[in-house]
């Protein structure tokens, strides 16, 4: 949850005084974008690729509307995730199949990245898919190798081919000739790691390219590696035309700019994503949880968008000034969670929302609770409902029988309430957030009548709809 | 130690030499000293992988100097800027070697950045200075790590401790500076598996092994190493960070530099944790083992990518 801290809350409070409606000024848009390179940086995207996103999103950005449930730095990072997303494509872990077998996937890079590993993982999931692969050894430099192929190789159950430390060139040609006599319909070749700078290496993959003809070509890319991760996209497509990317070691916690950085400068998709050590972690790649992952603020996006889809625009401003009036009740709890659970499963809900994290460790709560949870609410009478306060001891036992629940079930969700009630003031008074600066810090008391703070009666205020943080 | 150190610079002063010096430097054609030479300053060292806050603050502190010693020639000013990282890299940088009985160093990092190979090459400079070397093969899990190991061994002259795959590395490792106290080993290297420093479990295993090295000879290990990939980018500091948490790591070996990439992330490490850079890696040869000159270093930050 580390990585929600960052972007989205900088923006936040660059934007904190631009609020409302209008259109996004050059200025707007600048000091947004300041904070956008500094966070694609950090993220290690590449220093020009950065500089021609952002010049790009300036374009896009600079005069759209700010919608009117967005504050305008929300309205910007929607913009930049979108762009980001674009950038990075659909996903399509495809791979190309010869229309005459057996097809043909190279694998190459740096030493170090990967490959082995990833082809070993690759040859799995086409064997799942009914395929007969063909693992080739043509990494004949590194020590032992060879013998690392072949221990993956048994273990998945795939022929591993290999002719020693021989002319890799030569390995690839008659591994080709065993195939089609084997019925091998996918080969998988696996080359050593080599610097992108080592001409003689570099040739090296031409020949075997001429040799055997791949359909497809993929690099693989070490997800931590930092600005160089263009130079050696560019030189690897440069010398043999990739046709993708995957990208191993993603199950760390980088921000994984080079993502971006090598799809930009190839223009090939990342076709795969490495999220282990074990044969079973290659997934599929997906440009958004990406996007989001760079910027380092959770899936806060598809957030915003869900709550937009999801909550009906005058409900949501009611809520709000309930949570700022603090005059919540379990009504509007039990409204809310039945809004959140259309949204989809509480936990995924409950990851995208930036800085949840620590607000979360004291309330957990897990799906089979939330039946109960409306299970109980249905069991109290309006009155109830809308002054929890009254429920003591006899209350709670009908309550409890009601709903096929125990007592302390019902005392239990009357805590969370409570909890809840609290940590919305909290939330509520980030910026961005909810209500926003003008909310009294003082308890319910001296807010139940809805005085508000200096700043807090300026008017509507867009307010991020989310349902219960719950 | 001063022995490896000129030792490995014997050997090394071929490989070194046109490792920098190969290719202009990016600066020797400014005419004078503006914001767009500030910038440009600052673009080479993101480009470097010195992270942004780093570089922000190296250009801020290099332009208080300029003003302060009225520098007006480029030249000079970028001089002023190498020292600045020179200095910022510290000191500190011979392994320490046990005063008595064997020498333990255990090397970590995440997966792929060059340990093992690190080891080979360690264990030969060290064997070349005639020194008694072990190795132990502690990394268990990835398919045929310890075949990899047995052949630097073999390369460097030095034998190896092992199980079979799947084993416990901690009792590798037991079984290791066992054989290290009865043989009258002067140096033992452990290998471990990498691991991605997310991984709570992994780090774990990593500090039950250092717990056992300990147990078993007080004073060791003398150092844990850390590796690390020059190609790395602003992930190195969460690395350095978690490894230094787990395992105490006492230096960074920083390997792959003959490549294009410059390893600036040292720098934000260093104002970030404090641990010295000892040695580095120029190759997968087994001579492609330096010392780390922080001169050198901060030279070849500035100097052109060469084409490819
Ligand atoms: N160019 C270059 N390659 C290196 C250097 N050091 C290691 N390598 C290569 O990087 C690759 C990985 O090295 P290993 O020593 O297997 O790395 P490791 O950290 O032990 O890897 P795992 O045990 O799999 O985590 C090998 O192909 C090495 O030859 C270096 O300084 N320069
Ligand atoms: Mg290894």
């Amino acid at each position: 949850m580390a990585m929600f801290e960052g972007l989205s809350e900088k923006l936040q409070a660059t934007f904190k005084r631009l609020r409302g409606k209008g259109k996004l000024t050059e200025a707007d848009v600048n000091e947004a974008m300041r904070e956008v390179r500094v966070a694609l940086l950090e993220a290690d995207v590449s220093f020009k690729v950065v500089k021609d996103f952002i010049a790009r999103i300036k374009e896009r950005a600079v005069g759209q509307e700010v919608l009117e449930s967005l504050t305008p730095g929300q309205q910007v990072i929607k913009i930049v995730y979108e762009e980001m997303i674009n950038l990075m494509g659909g996903s399509e872990s495809k791979i190309q199949i010869a229309p005459k077998p057996p097809t043909v996937i190279m694998l190459v890079g740096l030493q170090g990245a990967g490959k082995t590993t990833q082809g070993a993982k690759l040859a799995n999931l086409l064997k799942k898919q009914g395929k007969r692969p063909l693992l080739v050894a043509c990494d004949i430099y590194r020590p032992a190798a060879i013998k690392q192929l072949e221990v993956l190789g048994e273990q998945i159950k795939v022929p591993v081919f290999s002719e020693g430390q021989i002319s890799p060139v030569k390995i690839a040609e008659d591994s080709l000739e065993w195939a089609k006599k084997n019925g091998n319909d996918v080969l998988i070749i696996d080359t050593a790691g080599r610097l992108h700078i080592n001409a003689e290496l570099m040739e090296e993959l031409t020949k075997i390219k001429e040799k055997v003809n791949p359909q497809e070509i993929l690099l693989v890319v070490d997800a931590m590696t930092g600005q160089d991760a263009v130079n050696v996209a560019e030189a690897f497509n440069n010398q043999l035309g990739l046709s993708g990317v995957i990208l191993a070691k993603l199950d760390g916690d980088t921000r994984g700019g080079a993502a971006l950085s090598v799809k930009a400068v190839t223009g090939c998709p990342i076709k795969f994503a490495g999220m282990g050590e074990k044969i079973d972690t290659l997934e599929v790649f997906h440009p958004d949880r990406m996007a989001s992952r760079i910027l380092g603020m959770g899936d806060v996006l598809t957030l915003i968008e869900k709550a937009q889809q999801n909550s009906d625009e005058k409900k949501a401003r009611e809520m709000e000034e309930k949570i700022r009036k603090q005059e919540l009740n379990l009504e509007d709890f039990l409204d809310q969670i039945k809004q959140l659970r259309k949204m989809g499963p509480l936990s995924s809900i409950l990851e995208m929302i930036p800085g949840m994290g620590k607000q979360l460790k004291d309330v957990q709560i897990d799906e089979k609770e939330f039946t109960k949870i409306e299970a109980i609410i249905c069991s109290m009478t309006p009155e109830e409902r809308r002054k929890p306060e009254l429920i003591k001891d006899s209350r709670k036992k009908r309550i409890a029988k009601g709903s096929g629940t125990t007592i302390q079930d019902v005392g239990k969700l009357l805590k969370q309430y409570e909890q809840t009630k609290k940590m919305l003031k909290q939330l509520s008074a980030l910026p961005g957030m909810g209500g926003g600066k003008g909310m009294p810090k003082a308890t319910g008391k001296s807010s139940k009548k809805g005085k508000k703070g200096k700043k807090g009666g300026q008017g509507k205020k867009p307010f991020l709809k989310f349902p219960f943080p719950f | 130690m001063a022995g490896l150190f000129s030792k490995l610079k014997e050997r090394l002063t071929k490989t070194r030499q046109g490792f920098v010096d190969k290719v202009g430097e990016i600066f020797s054609g400014a005419k004078k000293i503006d914001e767009d030479l500030y910038e440009e300053l600052e673009e080479v060292l993101i480009q470097a992988d010195v992270g942004v806050n780093t570089a922000l603050e190296l250009v801020e502190t290099l332009r208080k100097t300029a003003n302060e010693r009225k520098i007006s020639e480029p030249a000079v000013l970028q001089e002023v800027l190498k020292e600045q990282i020179t200095a910022m890299l510290g000191e500190e940088r011979a392994l320490q070697f046990a005063p008595a009985g064997p020498t333990v160093f255990l090397v970590v990092g995440v997966n792929g950045v060059g340990k093992t190979t690190t080891i080979g090459k360690l264990a030969s400079n060290l064997r070349a200075q005639g020194k008694k070397v072990l190795l132990a093969a502690g990394d268990t899990f990835r398919a045929a790590a310890i075949e990899q190991l047995e052949v630097w061994g073999a390369r460097a002259g030095a034998e190896v401790i092992k199980q079979g795959e799947g084993a416990d590395p901690a009792a590798v490792v037991f079984d290791a500076l066992r054989a290290a106290k009865s043989r009258h080993i002067d140096v033992l290297l452990i290998d471990t598996a990498g691991r991605l420093h997310n991984k709570v479990n992994l780090m774990n295993e990593l500090s039950k092994i250092k717990r056992v090295i300990e147990r078993e000879i007080p004073g060791a290990p003398h150092e844990v190493l850390l590796v690390l990939d020059a190609t790395t980018g602003q992930n190195a500091l969460q690395q350095v960070k978690i490894f230094q948490e787990a395992a105490d790591v006492t230096g960074i070996i920083l390997t792959k530099l003959d490549g294009t990439a410059k390893g600036g992330v040292i720098l934000g490490i260093q104002s970030e944790a404090k641990v010295p850079v000892k040695l580095i890696g120029i190759g997968e040869g087994i001579e492609d083992l330096k010392p780390f000159e922080p001169r050198e270093f901060a030279k070849a930050l500035f100097s052109l990518a060469e084409e490819g």
